[in-house]
């Protein structure tokens, strides 16, 4: 157990570290490096946890497309965060504020299944003992049986989310050359190509 | 005392060794493959390629080697130091780090996780952050413009990977690398995957950035991408995460499709050869492919490179995914 213990105080205490760095690096982009940091050591977390699949979509999903996208952003941008920071204490108490709410909600949360044992009630499935499936199994099991209605609808919420991105961002400017393959394979050379006979001296 | 050096100093030697042995077999490889890449392009062009050190060029990768290490490593003076010495050291150990869950034969693995195909997909798209890191750290034009075009390019290919991923796990019922391979006993899922295996093939030669996908690195617009500023041993080191990716990208398109160690069929001449060489032929096999695809195809448009992916790849994956769960649920193949 004394090697869980070290792995385990290891990777927490880099993934609090990098949280911490996340916040203090000068550098925006030094920023989201230390945020995948993060990301990769909770990975870890989970590996130690026995839930290796969470773990690889973490890292899959957060690590590999996400947080790629983020610092593609964040590195076109070019921010002097140093001369944004200068008002920095002014926003401290909106900050707090929502900090402080976002705290009592977590706390609330997790409050609930102890303040009343049948909150936990509702929200647990059977889950399958994890000696007779591998966890993959066990998560796919509960979401695509017990859960599939709520599953359905999260995909369906998350639909609505990109339509909306694409409509907010979407322009349609007249007079745009848009490149139509089809038209380019179905062009023949006789469309193309007209051969003359150019007389000499006398032009076309 | 004793007994946690007994407990975890034992397994841990083992692992140690058996990872020390694997990285010296694919660094050798490599070398090999390397070579191997350059001839095949010489002779597709009716060149010799490299023949002069050693019997036909057979010791040019290690003059290279030495070459490059015994060079000054130039760091520029506008770079962001620490994340422009990151980046190399990243590409090779994520390149290296995918080969823990390979099986190159049955039971010849050094990490038979029950999640072995998400680990090297997650491992795979990690392999942009080198080349991000690296063209953002180098603090020019040409490596910025490389690092941009790096992150579209990988998302994008990564999203069509994913779904022929799923398709051959739905059809081998397993996230595990090895039952992958047990479970094309009966036929290799080339024969009723074959869409997908081209697919996969034309999506792995544009994760690893080969021609004709190299926009990232395209010499004749970017002059080297995002390696511009790099020199010497932090330059090798690129060039080796490189190959040592590709060599990973043919090893699951064996995995995957081609049977792994399998014998093409199962009797007496073929199955006296044992399962690594087997695995080792078709990996080569598929590395001839992307050999010659890099020796004669030219070099795709940065707007075609992203159609064939978004418009063409995503929507027929998406499809044969519905398809094969399908047939899978309808014949009662689950």
């Amino acid at each position: 157990m004394i090697a869980t213990a070290i792995a385990f105080y290891l990777f927490a205490a880099i993934t609090v570290a990098a949280g911490f760095m996340v916040i203090a690096a000068r550098n925006p982009v030094h920023s989201v490096l230390f945020l995948i940091l993060a990301f990769f050591n909770a990975a870890a977390l989970f590996v130690l946890m026995g839930a290796e699949f969470l773990a690889l979509i973490l890292v899959i999903v957060y690590v590999g497309a996400v947080a790629v996208l983020f610092l593609f952003v964040v590195m076109m941008l070019d921010v002097d965060f140093s001369e944004l920071r200068q008002g920095f204490l002014q926003y401290l108490p909106v900050g707090a504020l929502v900090g402080i709410i976002l705290l009592i909600e977590l706390l609330l949360v997790v409050g609930a299944w102890v303040i009343s044992p049948e909150a936990a009630g509702i929200a647990a499935a059977p889950a399958p003992a994890i000696a007779d499936v591998d966890n993959t199994r066990a998560l796919g099991q509960i979401i695509y049986t017990k859960y599939v209605y709520l599953f359905q609808a999260a995909g369906l919420i998350l639909l609505v989310a990109m339509i909306g991105a694409i409509v907010l961002t979407l322009r349609h400017k007249p007079n745009v050359k848009r490149q139509v393959i089809a038209n380019q394979v179905a062009r023949k050379r006789e469309d193309a190509v007209e051969l003359k006979k150019v007389e000499p001296g006398q032009g076309l | 005392m004793t007994d946690i050096l007994v407990a975890y100093g034992i397994p841990l030697a083992i692992i140690v060794a058996q990872s020390l042995a694997l990285i010296v077999a694919i660094l050798l490889v490599t070398a090999y493959v390397l070579l191997a890449d350059r001839k095949i392009w010489a002779a597709v062009q009716l060149r010799r390629g490299p023949n002069v050190v050693g019997a036909f060029g057979l010791l040019q990768s290690f003059a290279d080697l030495l070459k490059f290490v015994f060079k000054e490593v130039v760091v520029p003076a506008g770079s962001n130091k620490g994340v422009f010495l990151i980046a190399p050291l990243v590409t090779v150990t994520l390149a290296l780090s995918g080969w823990a869950v390979i099986p190159l034969d049955a039971k010849m693995v050094i990490s038979d996780i029950n999640v072995g195909i998400l680990y090297i997909f997650a491992i795979s798209s990690l392999g942009v952050y080198g080349v991000i890191m690296a063209g953002w750290a180098s603090n020019s034009k040409y490596p910025f413009l490389s690092a941009l075009r790096a992150a579209a390019q990988m998302v994008s290919y990564e999203v069509s990977i994913g779904f022929v991923i799923v398709c051959v796990l739905m059809t081998a019922g397993t996230l595990n690398l090895s039952e992958i391979v047990e479970s094309q006993k009966t036929i290799w899922y080339v024969i009723p995957h074959l869409p997908m295996f081209v697919i996969f093939f034309v999506s792995a030669l544009a994760e690893t950035n080969r021609p004709p996908f190299d926009l990232v690195e395209a010499e004749s617009e970017l002059v080297a991408g995002f390696m511009v500023e790099y020199s010497s041993t932090t330059y090798m080191m690129f060039m080796l995460g490189e190959y040592v990716s590709i060599l990973l990208m043919c090893a699951m398109t064996t995995i995957l499709f081609l049977g792994g160690w399998l014998p093409p069929v199962d009797i007496a001449p073929f199955n006296w050869i044992p399962g690594v060489v087997w695995f080792l032929i078709k990996v080569f096999a598929v590395f001839f492919m992307f050999a010659m695809v890099k020796a004669f195809v030219p070099r795709y448009r940065y707007d075609q490179l992203m159609r064939l992916g978004w418009k063409v790849f995503l929507p027929i994956s998406l499809f044969w995914v519905v398809l094969t769960a399908g047939v899978l649920v309808g014949f009662d193949l689950v």
